[in-house]
């Protein structure tokens, strides 16, 4: 008797600790539910994995997995970055403005437009640290004021593509062995990104002050430093974002990139990233961003009725985090139990 | 600060006196059968001054920063200069009819003697523009028709039936002996001039067999969002491997649907039409991916709507069907009739191709 429910615990643990090893990180879960529902998706509709289809696809999803990584860094101090959409918006029309009007070279307006999303991250970051505004209501108002500036600078204008170089959004198609190129910067930036919260101080910085930001000030950590530069260098991403953005689009409006925060940080929670601070991953909000991209399309190419798709998103964003917090619970209560045993 | 604002009421009670002196004098041939006494003589309050001749007029676009809208706010902005009168306008930074509506109240509480709209949502705005035209506010409504009942004249910028024909004709051009089939890259699924269009375009499909051998596949919405023009726009291709058109009775989804055919290499295999601006297709047109594209001219549109706002006001005009009236254009006058639902039509649609673009870019400068 006893024997037979040590044998049925233990067959429970290694059950779990299989699960366990699968869900180890919430980024391997979802890119396993990413990959079976794009699996599904292409039995149902083949052109799916068409080459065209997913080179469109992941390169616009890159835009805003960059922009994801930087709101990341922002989320993990506790923070929330909503203004993101305008600052890429901003960046995306001023360096389309510098390349129509002042025929400045290509590499220079991109390094100004990264520069500029940065110093608007700066805003941002001196607004919440100095003057104390909480971050939600700072970026509420700079999302607003950052877009003013966009339309100042537009004027009641748009930019066309033949107001841009010839080709300038040539680079939007371009593959390397057959991987987009933008898909390979963002992998770049993920690593980045990755490694250095990995292993810099001030990685290890970020998630001290995102989970316990009066713990990290008694241990020396200068948590307002470490929020400031979260948001500048949220901002800089912002800005890449931004140049890839009007590079992808190559049409530009005051609104661009209207709309994008809440997908930006829609990306970052599906991702696994706590909006509570302190946990998670940059590689999961790239995931994330990833995952929201080819659900977006899937839905549109499985030619399900319009008026359905939005609430079919939300369903499905729904249904990728719960399923991932139940295997998470599973696996916790798992460890849980073999630690008790 | 507070204590300043009566010397700036009393400013702008002048500066209305004013405007209002002025603008009289250019209408005077109308034989404006206007009610109030139009005197210099110093007038108390700035309420007083409202109902002196045309006042203010607000303009309401769907969606301001629009270039397209912008365009048309230019041409009634030289209206306003020749007509009297003082425009501004106001609206929603994206194309929502819930952002639309405090705009038309705001516009009723000011007491603006006429509002001109292009309707996000025909039947939500409805209300406030039925509350407006209740305090006496004249509505006319522009490119995208507010619900009947809801406006005292609708300015159409093509007939509907007219479009749709225009857009399936261009459609027919495009395809390889006509034959194939087409999709359609819409704005928002409750836009009242797409939805008409893409009736219109049903009708004649079927209406004649001169295009019996296209094939509408799809109708899909980009909201008029580049991003979501541009992934309707990849996926309508993915999805439809023998799509030969897509047809975007849109000015963001025409370029995005383009932007996309470029951008997979697709031209000269699947082509895009539909309503554009010269300059964002000019490229395109002369790169192959849209050989043609249509549109009215706008900046006469909003110098009508103008126009038939001022004559409401006068009294000149009511709104129904009927009702002649002759609009000064700079390039010369044109005699409307105003139609069933106080509906006018500016005037056919026009196309353009590799042809005559560039000139149109240099003229429309959007």
């Amino acid at each position: 008797m006893a024997s037979n429910v040590a044998g049925r615990r233990s067959a429970r643990s290694r059950a779990g600790a299989l699960i366990g090893g699968f869900a180890r990180s919430r980024e391997l879960t979802l890119l396993a539910v990413l990959l079976v529902l794009a699996a599904l998706v292409a039995i149902e509709a083949p052109n799916f994995l068409s080459s065209n289809n997913v080179v469109s696809v992941t390169s616009l999803a890159a835009i805003i997995a960059i922009a994801a990584v930087g709101e990341a860094l922002v989320i993990l101090t506790k923070n929330i970055d909503l203004s993101v959409e305008s600052t890429m918006g901003l960046v995306a029309f001023v360096v389309a403005v510098l390349l129509k009007q002042q025929n400045v070279p290509m590499p220079v307006a991109w390094a100004l437009g990264i520069g500029l999303g940065m110093a608007l991250g700066m805003v941002n970051g001196i607004i919440i640290t100095v003057f104390r505004v909480p971050s939600i209501v700072a970026t509420l108002g700079t999302l607003s004021i950052f877009r003013g500036l966009t339309y100042l600078v537009a004027n009641g204008h748009e930019i066309n593509a033949n107001d841009l170089p010839a080709g300038y959004t040539n680079a939007a198609s371009q593959t390397f062995f057959d991987i987009p190129l933008f898909v390979i910067l963002a992998v770049a930036v993920v690593a980045v990104a990755g490694l250095a919260l990995r292993y810099t101080v001030f990685g290890r910085q970020l998630y001290a002050v995102g989970s316990n930001a009066e713990a990290a000030a008694t241990i020396g950590i200068r948590s307002r430093t470490t929020v400031f530069l979260a948001f500048a260098l949220g901002g800089m991403l912002a800005g890449v974002a931004g140049v890839l953005w009007g590079i992808q689009f190559g049409q530009l409006y005051a609104s661009s990139a209207s709309g994008q925060s809440l997908a930006i940080i829609a990306a970052v929670v599906v991702g696994g990233v706590s909006i509570a601070g302190g946990s998670g991953t940059v590689m999961g909000a790239a995931i994330g961003a990833l995952f929201l991209g080819l659900i977006a399309n899937a839905l549109n190419v499985l030619l399900l009725p319009q008026e359905w798709l939005q609430m079919i998103y939300g369903a499905v964003i729904l249904f990728a985090v719960s399923t991932d917090a139940i295997i998470q619970r599973r696996t916790q209560l798992a460890k849980a139990r073999s630690r008790i045993r | 600060m507070f204590h300043r604002s009566p010397r700036i009421a009393a400013g702008l009670a002048l500066t209305l006196i004013l405007a209002g002196c002025s603008s009289t004098a250019t209408t005077a041939p109308t034989t404006a059968p206007t009610t109030a006494p139009v005197t210099a003589a110093p007038v108390v309050t700035p309420a007083a001054a409202t109902p002196v001749a045309i006042g203010s007029v607000v303009m309401i676009p769907k969606q301001v920063n629009n270039p397209y809208f912008d365009v048309a706010f230019k041409g009634a902005q030289s209206a306003a200069t020749a007509l009297g009168g003082t425009l501004t306008q106001v609206g929603p930074s994206a194309a929502d009819a819930t952002q639309q509506i405090p705009f038309i109240q705001t516009a009723t509480t000011q007491k603006a003697s006429a509002i001109i709209v292009s309707a996000d949502d025909a039947t939500a705005i409805a209300p406030a523009l039925q509350a407006a035209m209740a305090a006496g506010i004249k509505v006319v409504g522009y490119d995208s028709s507010p619900a009947k009942g809801a406006y005292n004249v609708f300015v159409n910028q093509a007939d509907t039936a007219g479009i749709g024909k225009g857009l399936v004709d261009m459609a027919c051009t495009e395809a390889p002996s006509c034959t194939g089939e087409i999709a359609v890259l819409s704005a928002a699924q409750t836009a009242t001039n797409q939805n008409a269009w893409i009736d219109a375009m049903k009708t004649t499909l079927s209406g004649d067999a001169k295009y019996a051998n296209l094939k509408l596949v799809a109708t899909v919405y980009g909201d008029d969002d580049p991003t979501k023009s541009t992934t309707q726009a990849q996926a309508l291709l993915s999805a439809h491997p023998n799509l030969k058109v897509i047809v975007a009775p849109t000015t963001v989804g025409i370029v995005a649907a383009a932007q996309v055919v470029k951008a997979q290499g697709k031209t000269g295999k699947v082509f895009v039409t539909g309503l554009g601006t010269p300059k964002g297709m000019v490229d395109f047109v002369k790169g192959g991916e849209s050989p043609v594209f249509a549109l009215w001219n706008v900046t006469d549109l909003g110098y009508l709507a103008y126009a038939v706002a001022v004559d409401l006001i006068n009294g000149t005009i009511k709104g129904t069907a009927g009702e002649k009236f002759t609009v000064k254009f700079a390039s010369g006058s044109v005699d409307y009739t105003i139609g069933a639902d106080g509906v006018v039509v500016l005037g056919p649609p026009f196309v353009f191709n590799k042809d005559n673009i560039d000139q149109f870019v240099a003229s429309f400068g959007f």
